[in-house]
């Protein structure tokens, strides 16, 4: 795939976003290559979330850039919606219907009724508990399901805020799994992590948030070292 | 914590000074004017006088809900600030001619009516649009936000004026269709003409006061700017 | 897309609204218990005298659907805060009128069998005779709901993501639905009465003015109060 490492499918500048009085972000650039997954790492409150959120057309930042697949966040919000598959902390589903119905509504939303849901449903193995309401599921067959839901929408880039939380060891593999799938597409990811032994072969390369910037990025390969110390925070 | 002191470009026209002045010159003159060679009304006596301060009141009232209305339409359409300042200035300024409007009325109502408050058609439509001001204000004080605050306040201010002239008609019909208005009395040409006189004055009041508090707005938002830059490193 | 892809929207997001209330039955009931709690505390207001509160019964059935309403409205984007499902359905893609027109339509089918339950406790509770003139009526009615529920639906949007959300909604929107109010009751009275001076027609034209500008006003702006 050594074409697409040729161009940048995310490419974030000088973000800024402020909560009230607090600045959560105060100037974070990144960029990520198709066919790369970038992990991010950093303290609670450092604004990992905050500027995924932006990225995702979801918050506005007070100033700075970006551009996902060649569209710009501010000027053209709905194409970039069209290529982004983001995952936020909750799983943004609905309580009160079952999973079958979230996926069916979701698929209606998207524009695509014909979509295999049984197919995205056996594929995390949800099949069993198709016709329950979610209100009853665990926090991980949430996450399988939330997981289901974005592979509907086949995204070229990926924007993940802790994706592997709550999952299982089978659940992760399943993360694991819709992350390469996407990159081998021609694709790309952006994932918020808070410890790295679940995403370890699939990490590219690692950025660290501090204090509202993107403090240093380091090959993944390299990280092991580094990654005990973020680890102990 | 050392305290920063960031510089504010003050807005620098002189010109507004002077037209305030201008204005509120304008306004005590034709008041006075008004009261001192208006004769007093056969059945009111001089109470009718307070008409010469309600009515421009009521109809400064009116006029700013419009202005609400065009700055708001323009925010959204261009998205500057300065329309979403100006907006929220109008309707600061409304809703104080409107409150203006409201106790001058009671005060009329008192002693003409013999009670403080009467669902009449006018004064109970001004009630209803003090209370959509009201709304619009809290609204504006809720959020924190700037961009969400200028979006939502302007569809809300585009909401509450289109409303106005329904509002008045909805209830005019509710009070005519029962009973029928107070045929006004007999008008003196000289109330007329200083009528109109005080209605400029209270028209130069009012943009001499929405330029006030837009000013103000304003440079509560270049503080904030300010303190932007400093927190991104003179970025 | 295009059309066809609209349509679906609406229809999946009116759909969704419903059975995620149906399935919650506790909110429709709650609902309209208080309403009928608001019927019951106008006839002790108003006292017993049975001629006094059947003139008073079309204002009080109003009102009733009007606080019951607004917890209505509020609950509708309860629905999308609660597991952070507002963010999803906002990168769906598309017009963002169509997340109002559904939710919209849901509103409508809701505020609707919670006027029918309140409407016929009401007719007892007041001794209300039904007119010779329901159809006029009804359609009176319904037309007062789709301006309740059209700003109750938008200023929801606004008012459930703020910090005062309970106080908010009813601020913003009860002066605004004066005209509402008036034209309802007004040409509900008259109704009730033989209505001789055909006065249901003139407030029916205003009810159906009012309904189509805030209609397409709404779906205009709603985008702006949705995205941020």
């Amino acid at each position: 795939m050594a074409s697409w490492k040729s161009h940048t499918l995310l490419d974030a500048r000088d973000i800024a976003r402020r909560f009230g009085a607090r600045w959560v972000l105060r100037g974070a650039s990144i960029t990520v290559a198709s066919g790369e997954v970038v992990g991010l790492l950093g303290a609670n409150g450092s604004g990992k979330s905050t500027l995924l959120r932006v990225l995702a057309t979801l918050l506005r930042p007070n100033a700075g850039t970006a551009t996902i697949a060649g569209y710009d966040i501010m000027r053209e919000p709905d194409a970039v919606r069209h290529n982004i598959g983001f995952l936020a902390h909750t799983p943004g589903l609905y309580d009160d219907l079952t999973a079958r119905e979230n996926l069916v509504f979701a698929a209606a939303m998207l524009g695509s009724p014909a979509a295999d849901i049984d197919g995205a449903l056996e594929r995390v193995a949800l099949t069993h508990v198709a016709d329950e309401r979610v209100r009853g599921f665990s926090a991980g067959m949430q996450r399988r399901l939330a997981i289901a839901r974005l592979a509907l929408s086949r995204p070229r880039v990926l924007l993940l805020d802790e994706p592997y939380s709550n999952l299982d060891t089978a659940g992760t593999v399943l993360m694991n799994s819709l992350i390469t799938d996407t990159v081998d597409a021609g694709g790309a990811a952006l994932v918020v992590l808070h410890e790295l032994a679940p995403s370890a072969g699939v990490i590219d390369r690692l950025a660290t948030v501090h204090d509202g910037r993107i403090a240093s990025g380091f090959d993944a390969a390299e990280a092991e070292p580094r990654f005990a110390l973020v680890g102990a925070d | 914590m050392t305290a920063v002191t960031i510089p504010v470009a003050l807005p620098s026209s002189r010109r507004w000074p002077w037209f305030g002045a201008f204005a509120f010159l304008f306004l005590i003159t034709s008041q006075a004017l008004a009261i001192i060679t208006s004769p007093a009304d056969r059945d009111m006596g001089d109470l009718q006088k307070i008409m010469y301060v309600h009515v421009p009141s009521a109809w400064i009232t009116m006029l700013s809900f419009f202005v609400v209305l065009v700055y708001s339409v323009r925010y959204l359409w261009q998205r500057r600030e300065n329309d979403d300042l100006l907006a929220a200035s109008a309707a600061e300024v409304g809703a104080t001619f409107n409150g203006l409007t409201l106790v001058l009325g009671m005060l009329w109502g008192r002693p003409t009516w013999g009670v403080w408050w009467t669902w009449d058609a006018r004064l109970t439509s001004t009630l209803v649009l003090f209370l959509i001001f009201v709304g619009y204000l809290s609204l504006r004080a809720f959020i924190d936000e700037p961009v969400r605050r200028a979006q939502w306040s302007a569809a809300v201010g585009i909401l509450g004026a289109i409303n106005v002239p329904i509002v008045y008609l909805s209830v005019r019909w509710w009070r005519t269709l029962h009973q029928v208005q107070s045929s006004p009395s007999t008008v003196d040409p000289l109330y007329v003409l200083f009528l109109r006189a005080n209605a400029f004055a209270f028209l130069f009041v009012m943009i001499y006061f929405i330029r006030q508090r837009y000013e103000a707005a304003r440079i509560e938002r270049d503080a904030e700017l300010a303190a932007q830059a400093v927190a991104l490193g003179g970025r | 897309m295009g059309r066809s892809a609209d349509w679906g929207r609406i229809r999946a997001i009116a759909w969704k609204d419903l059975t995620a209330e149906r399935r919650s039955k506790a909110g429709f009931y709650s609902v309209a218990a208080l309403g009928i709690t608001i019927l019951v505390l106008f006839g002790f207001a108003l006292g017993p005298d049975t001629r006094a509160l059947r003139d008073a019964a079309v204002g009080a059935l109003w009102l009733a659907v009007f606080f019951a309403g607004v917890l209505t409205f509020n609950r509708s984007y309860q629905v999308e805060l609660d597991g952070g499902a507002l963010d999803t359905l906002l990168l769906y893609g598309g017009g963002r009128w169509t997340i109002f027109t559904g939710k919209l339509l849901a509103n409508l089918a809701f505020v609707m069998m919670m006027l029918v339950i309140v409407l016929i406790v009401g007719a007892v509770l007041f001794q209300v005779q039904v007119p010779a003139q329901w159809p006029t009526l009804l359609a009176v009615l319904a037309l007062g709901v789709i301006g309740l529920v059209t700003l109750g639906t938008f200023y929801a949007a606004m008012a459930s993501r703020s910090r005062a959300r309970e106080v908010l909604l009813p601020l913003l929107l009860f002066p605004m639905m004066v005209p509402v109010l008036l034209a309802a009751i007004q040409a509900s009275k008259a109704l009730f009465g033989a209505d001789l001076m055909q006065e249901s027609g003139a407030w029916m034209r205003l009810l159906v003015a009012y309904d189509l500008v805030f209609l397409i006003i709404t779906h205009l702006a709603f985008e702006y109060v949705i995205e941020v």
